[in-house]
């Protein structure tokens, strides 16, 4: 109970928990919260028995679409996305990795078109489980650790 | 906006390959014909390359076609910073199809999207070059009868080398084994091993190119070892002779091999090696023509 309070409470809205707090700032940018005109707070380096530290966001009077929160599976698998309807928790989603990623993530080869054209960036989920992703412009594959934000 | 392109090789399935192989053999038993009588094709070499240029026109200029196009960057409006977006619709207002090279990866990918005509790509940087692929594939399947169940030994720089990696690709399809030889700075890459085994291809690793490596082996396909490639240059100084190709060598090998390399050579292959029958890269190279006239019909639905 203790732990709930320290992030105001939600009466409708959605809740991300479980995010590892040193990537709390990319996940507001995944979701592009800095230009909502929603109410959003957020906590940082709270306790977590699973992840040590973590960083919860609540976001006021805000449902994402199932794409829009997967992600968040690139830098965050584990988080969870907690639905609330007069503070009530009705549903829990968890996250899938999308198999196409668009304009999120900067493909790390500088001799790639989408470093050297005003364009999109577009990566296909090569491979779930170990978490490889192929650029499809100039097709280098790179694994997670290697993600660098747009 | 989506067309009919070719960008890399994994575009054409088993099928569509051997369709397109067929294709070029009719266009070899007859490459003067007037199927591109009206069609306007452009070159647009980003980046200078005299060879592929040259077959890719002469592919459309034996068929009627007119070219239009650059050779060289410096002469097109990409010098004055023009978007590659805004270079390909325009010049897609004019084609009928697109021939690019250019020096950035996945710049045919991006074109093919833009583009309101078809693109074949000539080549991305390190990336694709996928009409390379379908005229080593066109070699193959002429001398050998077919691409089913052969051994084929790569030798040389399969690091790096594309075409290599693209032919291991294509030759998926067809139950190969494969055979690579190269030095450990320049082993076959990890994920095209990888590759191999999750399709139950067979195949072997040897650092020496020498008779018995090859006795069994249908296609010898030889590649440059890039002096650029080596950070330390006594360990190019080392290898650089043991993967040139002598004839000696191939006196024990079999009848039916044959001998392929992308081209240009240099030290690599022998010149005593030109005149034994089992070289072909000289016809390789001619047969790219035919393979590119197959390729640019079938993406303009002539044939």
């Amino acid at each position: 109970m203790e732990k709930e309070l320290k992030v105001a409470a939600l009466k409708n809205g959605t809740v991300i928990d479980h995010i590892p707090s040193e990537i709390l700032f990319k996940v507001i940018s995944i979701l592009k919260l800095e230009n909502v005109p929603n109410q959003v707070t957020f906590g940082y380096n709270l306790e977590s028995q699973k992840l040590g530290r973590k960083a919860i966001i609540k976001v006021a009077d805000r449902y994402f679409e199932q794409e829009e929160v997967n992600k968040i599976a690139l830098l965050a698998p584990n988080a969870k996305i907690n639905i609330i309807k007069d503070y009530v928790l009705v549903e829990k989603k968890t996250l899938v990795l999308p198999d196409e990623i668009i304009d999120t993530v900067k493909c790390m080869n500088p001799k790639c078109i989408t470093n050297n054209e005003p364009m999109q960036t577009k990566f296909k989920t090569e491979n779930k489980e170990s978490g490889l992703f192929k650029c499809h412009y100039c097709e280098r594959i790179i694994n997670s650790e290697e993600l660098v934000l747009k | 906006m989506t067309n009919k392109s070719l960008v890399s090789i994994t575009d054409y399935s088993k099928e569509k390959i051997l369709s397109i192989l067929d294709k070029a053999a009719a266009f070899e038993a007859n490459p003067n014909q007037k199927i591109l009588d009206g069609k306007v094709i452009a070159t647009l070499f980003f980046e200078p390359s005299t060879r592929t240029r040259l077959s890719f026109e002469t592919a459309v200029n034996r068929l009627g076609g007119r070219v239009i196009g650059f050779s060289d960057a410096a002469t097109s409006s990409s010098s004055k910073g023009e978007t590659l977006k805004d270079t390909i619709i325009m010049v897609s207002n004019y084609a009928d199809l697109i021939v690019m090279r250019h020096p950035i990866e996945g710049a045919a990918r991006y074109a093919s999207e833009v583009s309101r005509v078809p693109i074949i790509n000539a080549r991305d940087g390190a990336n694709q070059h996928p009409t390379q692929t379908m005229l080593d594939l066109y070699s193959i399947k002429k001398t050998q009868g077919t691409l089913e169940n052969l051994s084929i030994t790569m030798v040389g720089d399969l690091k790096y080398g594309r075409t290599v990696h693209s032919l291991l690709m294509a030759m998926s399809h067809f139950n190969p084994t494969f055979n690579f030889i190269a030095p450990n700075e320049l082993k076959m890459p990890d994920e095209y091993k990888m590759f191999c085994k999750s399709k139950g291809i067979k195949f072997t690793e040897l650092n020496e190119l020498n008779e018995e490596a090859i006795s069994d082996t249908d296609i010898l396909y030889m590649t440059r070892v890039q002096k650029e490639r080596f950070t330390d240059l006594f360990e190019y100084e080392k290898v650089k002779n043991v993967y040139t190709l002598k004839n000696k060598l191939l006196e024990n090998t079999k009848e039916n091999l044959r001998i392929l390399h992308p081209l240009p050579r240099v030290t690599e292959i022998d010149a005593d090696v030109d005149d034994n029958p089992k070289a072909y890269y000289f016809t390789q190279a001619k047969n790219g023509v035919f393979a590119r006239q197959a390729v640019i019909c079938d993406l303009l639905g002539l044939v």
